[in-house]
């Protein structure tokens, strides 16, 4: 799915976040990337979506060069990202609408699909509707709670039919409840699709909850890719508690070893 | 947000406001202060004929104006926004610019471009212009970074950035500004309607009434382009009351 061959970037005027990296990412997988502040995680998820090009190296996703943000690519992030001045729905159906301002012309918007207006609108309200927020979908975002947002966010992302999505600390700012809610929905996505999604989080539960792999990044020029394979992913249930501790415990000590 | 005024609110103002025109008009008891029962027949006669003319005159050119500056200043006020090092090269000639009163070139654009409508309209969209151009500038600077890039990650280029994001963003700024300038834009208006021209509530309050002592006449002008201001006053604000609707009851 993601190949990224001797990727170097680094921001103007500062020492290279990644120096010849080199990552594959098969398809349908649950990647998480965890690291200190500062470490390039954001930016590395920033360089998949498009949003920021590298000094040398390439990135393909689906053998193409990613040069721009690629319309099957999700995005989510913390802060959400949404209008405040349009409704819930209008805001889950902002892709959908900017798709067909352009129309299916394989750069702004999928080129595999036509987009019909009146299923557009089924297909956000689908969206709204298995987020559990579809009573809410005349609200303004100002109107919502944090958890709400994101879901609209995530609704948003979901109805482009990404097959691939990016998420930077999409649950960090959300109480415990919610967060394990929709860590669970976006799980069971993946476990019913061939979805594949990448995760940044600075959390460790959240990095082995959700990444069947996790990519340990290093505050200092990232080389090597530091993947370690984890077998806890899912559902936190009881079943898997010690070896969930012992896999966090696992991952809290390389971090700790790496500064 | 204010609230939306109602009709009762309106009408009281309005009571009061003839109800202290006439006291005055006893007191000061002269013909420059005319009773507005005595205003108002001409007023409702006029604005169908003569008065009406000048009153079409003058909306065509402060909506001229109004356009001009809006199609002029909202682009270049994104562009600045959104383009830091270009914005810094001309922000000071900006801040310099902005405060200077327009209407000190009055006699320098009618030089330039001729007595015709067009530096009429060009020296009032001026006006506008300044104020639209630094309102929409700070917004669109103003815009979350991580607003752009989620957007830009479904697909937005340029231009439907434009025009789900930076319009829509900066519109209540755009209306603001414009609700505080068309005060402004009537009275330059109304200096530079007094010459040069033959249509125009200026022409008409100071050259065919004032002039020739016919002040009943002339009230009825005042009349009219305080209506003028008035009016595009609260359609502005009415529609700064929709755009801005999403901001009450807010959750946190």
């Amino acid at each position: 799915m993601i190949t990224i061959d001797d990727l170097t970037f680094a921001y103007s005027g500062q020492s290279p976040i990644f120096q010849d990296f080199s990552l594959h990412v098969d398809r349908g997988a649950a990647l998480s990337i965890i690291g200190p502040s500062g470490c390039g995680k954001t930016t590395l998820l920033y360089l998949l979506a498009g949003l920021r090009h590298p000094q040398s190296g390439s990135i393909m996703i689906d053998h193409k060069p990613i040069t721009r943000p690629r319309p099957r690519s999700g995005l989510v992030l913390q802060d959400h990202g949404l209008l405040p001045w349009q409704t819930v729905r209008e805001n889950a159906r902002l892709g959908l609408t900017i798709w067909g301002f352009y129309g299916s012309d394989g750069r702004h918007a999928p080129a595999d699909e036509q987009l019909v207006p009146n299923q557009a609108d089924q297909r956000v309200d689908g969206w709204l509707k298995k987020l559990g927020i579809e009573g809410l979908r005349d609200q303004y975002p100002l109107q919502l709670s944090r958890g709400q947002r994101q879901r609209t966010a995530i609704a948003r992302t979901l109805a482009m039919k990404p097959d691939l999505l990016l998420m930077d600390e999409p649950f960090s700012a959300l109480d415990a409840p919610t967060r394990e809610d929709l860590q669970n929905f976006i799980i069971t996505l993946h476990d019913k699709s061939d979805l594949t999604y990448i995760i940044v989080t600075h959390d460790i539960e959240v990095a082995v909850v959700m990444g069947q792999k996790i990519l340990v990044l290093q505050k200092s020029a990232n080389q090597e890719a530091q993947i370690m394979d984890n077998a806890c992913a899912g559902f936190s249930d009881g079943r898997m508690q010690g070896k969930f501790q012992q896999k966090c415990e696992d991952l809290r000590n390389l971090l700790g070893s790496m500064t | 947000m204010r609230r939306r005024l109602n009709i009762r609110a309106a009408l009281i103002g309005l009571l009061m406001f003839f109800a202290i025109w006439q006291v005055l008009a006893w007191i000061i008891h002269r013909p420059i202060m005319p009773s507005p029962l005595q205003v108002l027949p001409i007023f409702t006669a006029s604005v169908f004929g003569n008065l009406g003319i000048h009153f079409l005159a003058s909306t065509a050119r402060v909506l001229a104006a109004i356009g001009v500056a809006v199609v002029t200043a909202v682009p270049i006020g994104l562009g600045l926004g959104q383009v830091p090092k270009v914005n810094r090269i001309f922000a000071p000639l900006i801040a310099i610019v902005y405060p200077i009163p327009k209407i000190v070139f009055l006699p320098v654009i009618y030089v330039l471009m001729g007595i015709t409508d067009i530096s009429k309209i060009f020296l009032i969209a001026t006006i506008i212009f300044f104020q639209i151009l630094v309102v929409v500038r700070d917004e669109a600077a103003n815009l979350h970074p991580e607003l752009i890039l989620s957007v830009r990650s479904l697909g937005a280029g340029r231009r439907a950035l434009f025009r789900y994001v930076y319009f829509p963003a900066s519109l209540p700024a755009v209306l603001t500004a414009l609700r505080v300038s068309v005060g402004t834009a009537i009275a330059v208006l109304f200096i530079a309607e007094q010459s040069l021209t033959t249509y125009g509530l200026g022409y008409y309050i100071v050259v065919e009434t004032y002039q020739v002592l016919r002040y009943p006449e002339m009230y009825a002008g005042i009349l009219a382009m305080s209506l003028l201001g008035l009016v595009l006053y609260f359609m502005i604000y009415n529609m700064e009351l929709k755009v801005n609707r999403y901001r009450s009851e807010e959750h946190n």
